[in-house]
């Protein structure tokens, strides 16, 4: 589990906060508002960009070409972020995502990242052993699908467009979206039809 | 000549050896209110041009390797941006001791 932080931390954090507001650098108000912002973002924006994409190939189009304007015609925030990269999953190509130098992440469009996306443990073994990884997930690619692991930076951030699943012919996107989780977006875990 | 250092930094972990056979564990734990007051700090000090993420990550990169991996996520976050504050004179040391 993630340690709480220790008590010089909060202090530190605490007096930079004052040092910033006694300049005029910052007010607690404007950052109540930032948060709030942060709050919102979450992946089920993510997962409606992926319902949309499957079910309306100008969109698909648009999500490929333009990360950025494909995220925010559905609702997300992405004003100074760095550019959004798709990774589109295909029978023969599986993708995962990565931040190996850090935790570089989505966060405008996913919001914060999930504690084991910034472990060591992730950070240095999803490039070295992929399938062993997924498979703490319960997820399982088969040989014949290549994976491939991408580094999100700090100047360039990804998520993956998986493969709509068999069984949802005649889907709405709505009902679409449902299946898509987090984890799919990142690539550990793969949208399943019930 | 001498053979350059090729022992990958310490923040490189792609690969690294020694969480080889650490599972990842399923934590979803999202950031506490420490952390989240970390990140906005952070995101209001880069709107106002005073730091940026790659600043960031130096500041990060810059923490000596026990305490690197000692601290908390957030905790070296905050290390950092108290550093870069610090580094380009818009706090005084004396003001975070």
């Amino acid at each position: 589990m993630a340690a709480p932080p220790r008590p010089e931390s909060i202090a530190l954090l605490d007096k930079l906060v004052a040092a910033l507001s006694a300049k005029g650098i910052v007010t607690e108000a404007q950052i109540a508002a930032r948060q709030a912002i942060t709050d919102k973002a979450s992946p089920e924006i993510g997962a409606r960009m992926v319902a949309r994409a499957w079910t309306d190939p100008d969109y698909f189009d648009l999500l490929l070409r333009d990360g950025h304007a494909a995220a925010e015609e559905m609702g997300a925030t992405m004003a100074g972020a760095p550019p959004l990269g798709v990774l589109v999953n295909t029978p023969t190509r599986h993708h995962l995502v990565v931040c190996t130098l850090c935790s570089c992440y989505p966060r405008a469009l996913l919001g914060y990242p999930p504690h084991w996306y910034k472990s060591f443990a992730y950070r240095s073994r999803a490039v070295r052993e992929p399938r062993a990884v997924l498979a703490e997930w319960g997820t399982s690619i088969p040989d014949s699908v290549e994976i491939r692991v991408v580094d999100s930076t700090a100047d360039f951030r990804w998520m993956v467009l998986p493969l709509r699943p068999a069984g949802t012919e005649g889907w709405d996107a709505p009902r679409l979206a449902g299946l898509v989780t987090r984890d799919a977006l990142v690539g550990v875990a793969l949208p399943k039809a019930a | 000549m001498s053979e350059p250092d090729r022992t990958p930094a310490l923040h490189d972990l792609g690969g690294a050896e020694r969480f080889r056979c650490t599972p990842v564990e399923p934590d979803e734990a999202p950031p506490d209110a420490f952390g989240k007051r970390v990140d906005a700090l952070r995101q209001l000090l880069a709107q106002q041009g005073l730091m940026t993420v790659d600043e960031l990550r130096r500041g990060i990169e810059s923490i000596p390797e026990d305490e690197y991996f000692a601290l908390g996520y957030y905790e070296r976050w905050l290390r950092s941006v108290a550093m870069l504050m610090v580094e380009k004179g818009i706090v005084a040391e004396a003001d975070l001791a």
